[in-house]
C-alpha cells in the first residue's frame, strides 16, 4: 500500500508507559535511529525514583520525550506532538501535556476495567469522547505482539514484554527511521538468549509491518536531516560526556584518573561508565559512603592522580569537610555535583539548579572553590576538561555543576579532533628535587603568577613534607596560629581563586542586531530553554540579547561590563534566585529573577512570554 | 611474633607489605625520620614512646624515606605525622583510613601508615575503619587507645569503661564500650594485634609483623593519657611475668601465662576458658569453678591447652581470644591475634588494570569518544 508522505520540520514524541514497559529503552533506540538518520535532536527521560512502583499506577509512569528536527534545536521541546500511552496511567499522567489536535497512540489492551479503576477513571476514556480533541490511534499493542510471537518458544510474559519493540517498530515506520541499528542492537543485547532475541526482532518487524499495512495510519511523516556542521557525530548523554571528559583530561594531563564515588541518583552513571575504562588506567572506587568517596579521591590526589568524586546534592553535604581540607592543603580535586531537586532527598530523578550556593559557601571558614557549569549534555565533555585544567593548574578543588536534566538528556555530538584538545600537561608540573631552595623544601611557596603551591608527590626524594587542615605558615607550611599569618593565608587562598578570572574566556553575548536593551542571562542546563525562548522572542520581532555563564566562581572578567550594558537583565534559574543573589551582591545589579522549581526544565514558550513581558516594561 | 621475620629483612627477604615498594639504596637511621618540628604532647604522654619506637623501627623497612606516608585523623595521636620526616597528612576527624585507601590504592609503591585514636577510629571514623579492614587495603593502622578524649579535654570515649565519670558524664557514662580487637575481627581484618606503649620491644615486634603483612593491619596500642585518664592500663603495665592478667601470644605455642601456671582451653561453646595447669598429667580448674560461679569443674591436662594459631582462616578463635579482654583486665592477650593471607585491594585493583590492558591494549581516546554508533555529516 502506498501511503501519503507529509513533510514536517520538527516532531516531538513522548513514549509513556509503566516503569516495567521498557519505555526508556524504546526511547533510546528511537533516538539512536533518529541520530543516525541525521536529524538534530534533544531528549528528556522522565522516570520515577522507585525502581518498580506498583504496576499500572500513576507513580509508576515512566516517559521519554524526544524532539527531532531538520534544523538545529536546543531543547527536548515543551509539549509533545505525539503521545504514545502504553496504559491508562500513562495516558492520565501525560494527556494534559498533549496540545489539542495532537496525535495520541494508545495500547487498548491495557485499558481494562481494573487498570482504569487503579488510576481513577470511571469509564474508559477511549469510549466516552473525552479524547475527541486528539487524533486517537487505538492499537491493541499487547495482543498483536503476543499473536506475532505465538510460534516462538517463549513464555507469554516474555512475549508481552516485547510490546515496547512492537511500539518502536510502529513509530519507526511512521517517521521513516532506519531500522538496522535497532536490529543489530537487539542481536547484541540478547546474544546469549537467541529465542528472546528473535522474538524482539519479530515484534519490532510486526510493529513496522502494522504501520505499513494498517489503514489507521493514512500518512507517513518525513523529517529531513538537519544541516549540521560536517563531521562525525554520535548521540551522547550528559553523564557519558562528563565521564569521557574526565578520561580525556586524564590523558591530556598525563595523570592517572581516580574516581571515588558512592552510588547516588542521578550521578551513578558516571561511576558505571568510568568503571569500564580500566584500559585507560582509570581506578574507580565505590566507597562505603560519600565521605570516604571524596576522602579517597583526596588521598589519590596527594599521590599524584587526577582525582574526582561524583555525587548529587545530599552527597555534597557529606563531602563538605573534605572539600574544606582540599582548600586548606591546596590539592587538585574535581567534585561533580549532578544536581537534583532538594532539600534533603527531595526528588532524586528530577532536575534542579539549587546547589549553587552550597557549592559557593557550603563549608566552614573562608573557603573559596571555583565552579564550572556545562550548558548541554555534550558540553559536559568540555566542562569536565575545563574543571580539570583549573584544578591541576591552581591546585584547588573545583566544582562541576551538572544536573539531572543534562545527565540523562542527550543530543548529537560532533566528535572533537583529539589532537585539538587542550594540552593539560602544560598547565602544571610536579615539584622536583631540583626545585629545592636553600631553605629546603617549602610546600607553601607559591607560583608568583597563579599563586599555586608546589604539587610534591610521595616518592619524590628530598621533598618530604607534611600537610594538614591546621593553618599553615605562609611559605614553610609549618603549623601556625599567628594572627597575621592566618589573615595573610585566608587572603592568599582567596586571591588565588579570584585570579583565575584572568585565565577564563570572557562571557560572550549574542546580540545580533545590537539594539537589545534586555539581556537574558543564564547558567548551566537552562542554556537550551533560554536559547529557544530568545529565538521565539526574536521571531516575534523583539531585540533581545543572550549570555550564558560557564564560570560561576570566579566570574569572567567582563561580566560587570556586560551586565551594565543592558537596561534590564533577566535571569531564569531552576531555583529561587541563587545566581541572582550572587550577582546583586557582587555587582549591585538589580537583575530580574525568573524562577521555577518543578523538577523540570523551563518550557521555551513560557520563557519567551516572560522575555516579552520584560521587554515591554523596559 | 613470627620468628621468621623477627630480625629485619636481610638477605633479599622483603617484608610482605613492601613487595611493590622500592628498596632503599642504603639503610637510614632513626634520626632520619625525625622532623624539624617540636613535639608537643603533654609531658609523660604515652605517644612519645610510640613515636620513638615507630621512628626507630622505620629504618627496618629499608624503604626510601620518600616512599613512606603517614596519614592521621584528628586527636592527640593524630599529630604524629608532623614529627616523622616522610610524606604525611594530618587530615580530618575519622577520615584517615578513607584518605589512606585512595592513596594506597593508587600508589602501590608507597608504604602507607595510618595513625589514629579511639575517638578518631571508633567513634567518628568507625565506618571507614571497618571498610578499610574488610577491603584489605595495604595500610597499617595504629590505633592509640587511651580510652578517653584528650584533645577536647577529657570526655569519655567509645572505649571508656561504663560508668566513667568525665566532664560530659558527671553521673557516669552509660555506653557499653567497644573492644577494638573484637571490632576489627568482626570486620574480617586479615591482621589484628594488640600491644602496649611502654613495652618497646613488644611494640616493635608487632610493627614488624604488621609490615610483614600484605593488606590491612590493625594494631591496638594501649596508650596512657597522664592528664585525663592516667594509669588506665596500670594493671597490665604493672603485671609481672607471673601475673595472670597479661597473656603474651606466640604463634605455634600453647597459650600459657601466669608464669606458665595457667593456660587457655576451648570451652564447650567456642569461648576460651582460662584454666589452672597443675601438672603435665594433672587436672586444671577453670576460673569459673575457682570463683564459685557455678560452672562445672573443668579438667584439662597440658595437652588440651589451645595452641595459638594466628593463621587460622576462620576468625572465630581469634575473636574468642579478643573476648578475654575485660574492663578490669582480668586476662588481656597481647601480640598478633590474627594474620591470614589475603590478596590486598590495591594489588587486585592494579591487576584488573593490567588484565584489561593485556586483553585489549591501552585505551584509545578517539575510539572511546566515537563509541559504536556514529554517522557522518558532509
Amino acid at each position: 500500500m502506498t501511503k501519503q508522505v507529509q513533510q514536517l520540520d520538527h516532531v516531538i514524541i513522548r513514549f509513556a508507559g509503566d516503569s516495567g514497559d521498557g519505555m526508556q529503552l524504546a526511547g533510546d533506540r528511537f533516538t539512536q535511529e533518529t541520530a543516525v538518520f541525521g536529524n538534530d535532536l534533544s531528549t528528556m527521560p522522565n522516570f520515577p525514583a522507585e525502581i518498580r512502583a506498583p504496576a499500572g499506577t500513576l507513580a509508576g509512569v515512566s516517559s521519554f520525550q524526544l524532539h527531532f528536527a531538520d534544523h538545529d534545536i536546543l531543547t527536548p521541546g515543551d509539549a509533545p506532538d505525539v503521545l504514545i500511552a502504553m496504559n491508562p496511567a500513562a495516558l492520565k499522567a501525560n494527556i494534559k501535556d498533549l496540545p489539542r489536535g495532537g496525535d495520541l497512540i494508545v495500547n487498548t489492551d491495557e485499558f481494562t476495567k481494573r487498570n482504569l479503576t487503579k488510576v481513577g477513571y470511571d469509564g474508559s476514556p477511549l469510549e466516552d469522547n473525552s479524547l475527541e480533541q486528539y487524533h486517537v490511534y487505538a492499537v491493541p499493542v499487547t495482543s498483536m505482539t503476543v499473536k506475532a510471537l505465538e510460534d516462538f518458544d517463549i513464555t507469554r510474559k516474555d512475549a508481552e514484554r516485547a510490546k515496547n519493540m512492537f511500539a518502536l517498530g510502529m513509530i519507526s515506520w511512521l517517521y521513516d527511521r532506519p531500522a538496522e541499528g535497532t536490529l543489530s542492537f537487539l542481536k547484541a543485547k540478547f546474544a546469549s538468549k537467541p529465542e528472546i532475541m528473535a522474538a524482539n526482532v519479530a515484534a519490532f518487524q510486526a510493529g513496522w509491518n502494522y504501520g505499513e499495512t494498517t489503514e489507521a495510519f493514512s500518512v507517513r511523516y518525513e523529517v529531513k536531516a538537519a544541516p549540521l556542521t560536517p563531521g562525525t557525530y554520535r548521540n551522547i548523554s550528559g553523564n557519558t560526556a562528563l565521564a569521557y571528559g574526565l578520561v580525556a583530561a586524564s590523558q591530556l594531563a598525563g595523570l592517572p584518573l581516580f574516581l571515588g564515588s558512592y552510588p547516588i541518583t542521578p550521578a551513578s552513571d558516571i561511576l558505571h561508565e568510568l568503571a569500564k575504562h580500566k584500559r585507560f588506567g582509570v581506578r574507580t572506587f565505590q566507597a562505603e559512603d560519600e565521605i570516604a568517596a571524596v576522602g579517597a579521591a583526596l588521598g589519590a590526589s596527594f599521590g599524584g592522580s587526577l582525582a574526582v568524586t561524583a555525587t548529587s546534592g545530599p552527597g555534597m553535604l557529606l563531602k563538605a569537610e573534605t572539600i574544606g581540607l582540599a582548600v586548606s592543603v591546596e590539592l587538585p580535586l574535581i567534585i561533580c555535583d549532578i544536581q537534583r531537586a532538594g532539600p534533603s532527598t527531595g526528588m532524586p530523578t528530577k532536575t534542579e539548579q539549587a546547589d549553587l550556593l552550597q557549592a559557593m559557601f557550603g563549608r566552614n571558614g573562608e573557603s573559596p572553590v571555583p565552579i564550572v557549569a556545562p550548558a548541554s549534555p555534550a558540553d559536559c565533555f568540555n566542562a569536565a576538561i575545563e574543571a580539570a585544567r583549573i584544578a591541576v593548574k591552581y591546585r584547588t578543588p573545583v566544582f562541576l555543576l551538572s544536573d539531572g536534566y543534562l545527565a540523562n538528556g542527550s543530543e548529537p555530538w560532533r566528535l572533537p579532533d583529539t589532537a585539538g584538545l587542550p594540552d593539560l600537561s602544560q598547565e602544571f608540573a610536579f615539584a622536583q628535587p631540583a626545585d629545592l631552595g636553600e631553605n629546603g623544601f617549602e610546600p607553601f611557596r607559591r607560583d608568583p603568577v597563579t599563586l599555586a603551591r608546589p604539587w610534591a608527590i610521595p616518592g619524590t626524594p628530598g621533598l618530604e613534607h607534611r600537610i594538614g587542615g591546621i593553618e599553615k605558615a605562609d611559605v614553610t607550611g609549618d603549623i601556625s596560629y599567628d594572627p597575621d599569618n592566618h589573615d595573610r593565608m585566608v587572603r592568599l587562598r582567596q586571591a588565588k581563586i579570584d585570579g583565575i578570572a584572568a585565565d577564563v574566556p570572557p562571557v560572550e553575548v549574542d546580540d545580533p542586531d545590537g539594539n537589545a536593551r534586555v539581556l537574558v542571562l543564564g547558567w548551566g542546563s537552562t542554556f537550551g530553554s533560554i536559547g529557544a525562548a530568545v529565538r521565539r522572542a526574536r521571531k516575534a520581532g523583539h531585540s533581545v540579547a543572550q549570555a550564558h555563564l560557564r564560570h560561576l566562581n570566579p566570574f569572567p572578567p567582563n561580566l560587570a561590563d556586560v551586565l551594565r550594558r543592558y537596561d534590564k537583565v533577566l535571569l531564569p534559574e531552576i531555583n529561587l534566585g541563587q545566581l541572582a543573589l550572587l550577582l546583586r551582591g557582587r555587582f549591585l545589579v538589580d537583575v530580574i529573577s525568573y524562577n521555577q522549581v518543578r523538577g523540570l526544565p523551563f518550557q521555551a514558550a513560557e520563557l519567551a512570554g516572560v522575555i516579552e513581558d520584560v521587554i515591554e516594561h523596559v | 611474633m613470627s620468628e621468621a621475620n623477627g630480625h629485619g629483612q636481610g638477605e633479599g627477604h622483603r617484608l610482605r607489605s613492601l613487595t611493590m615498594v622500592p628498596r632503599a639504596a642504603a639503610r637510614s637511621a632513626t634520626k632520619d625520620f625525625k622532623s624539624d618540628q617540636e613535639v608537643r604532647w603533654c609531658p609523660g604522654c604515652g605517644d612519645y614512646a610510640i613515636l620513638a619506637a615507630f621512628q626507630a623501627f622505620l629504618p627496618e623497612l629499608e624503604v626510601p624515606r620518600e616512599n613512606i606516608v603517614v596519614i592521621s585523623g584528628i586527636g592527640c595521636s593524630s599529630r604524629l605525622p608532623y614529627y616523622v620526616n616522610s610524606y604525611g597528612m594530618h587530615s580530618i576527624h575519622g577520615r584517615a583510613p578513607a584518605i589512606a585507601t585512595g592513596l594506597a590504592a593508587s600508589r602501590p609503591d608507597l608504604s602507607v601508615w595510618v595513625i589514629t585514636g579511639d575517638g578518631d577510629a571508633l567513634s567518628i571514623g568507625g565506618n571507614h575503619l571497618i571498610h578499610a579492614l574488610r577491603r584489605n587495603v595495604n595500610i597499617k593502622i595504629l590505633l592509640f587507645n587511651n580510652r578517653i578524649y584528650g584533645l577536647t579535654k577529657g570526655q569519655y570515649s567509645p572505649t571508656s569503661e561504663r560508668g566513667k565519670v568525665t566532664k560530659s558524664t558527671p553521673f557516669g557514662s552509660l555506653d557499653h564500650p567497644f573492644n577494638p580487637a573484637s571490632l576489627a575481627l568482626g570486620a574480617d581484618a586479615s591482621f589484628v594485634a594488640r600491644t602496649i606503649d611502654s613495652d618497646r620491644r613488644h611494640l616493635t615486634s608487632v610493627l614488624r609483623a604488621a609490615a610483614d603483612h600484605q593488606g590491612a593491619a590493625f594494631i591496638e596500642i594501649y596508650q596512657n593519657c597522664p592528664i585525663f585518664n592516667d594509669d588506665a592500663f596500670a594493671p597490665i603495665k604493672e603485671a609481672s611475668a607471673t601475673d595472670q592478667r597479661l597473656i603474651k601470644l606466640e604463634h605455634g605455642e600453647p597459650v600459657r601465662f601466669a608464669g606458665g601456671t595457667r593456660g587457655l582451653r576451648l570451652g564447650p561453646h567456642g569461648d576460651l576458658e582460662a584454666v589452672e595447669v597443675t601438672a603435665a598429667e594433672g587436672l586444671g580448674k577453670s576460673d569459673a569453678a575457682a570463683e564459685g560461679l557455678g560452672k562445672s569443674d573443668a579438667a584439662a591436662d597440658e595437652d588440651t591447652l589451645i595452641t595459638h594459631d594466628a593463621h587460622r582462616a576462620d576468625p572465630s578463635y581469634a575473636f574468642a581470644l579478643s573476648r578475654l579482654d575485660t574492663a578490669d583486665f582480668r586476662h588481656t592477650p597481647v601480640g598478633v591475634f590474627r594474620q591470614v593471607e589475603q590478596a590486598s585491594y590495591d594489588q587486585l585493583m592494579a591487576e584488573q588494570i593490567d588484565a584489561a590492558r593485556s586483553r585489549s591494549g591501552p585505551g584509545d581516546l578517539a575510539a572511546l569518544l566515537a563509541g559504536n554508533d556514529t554517522w557522518e555529516v558532509s
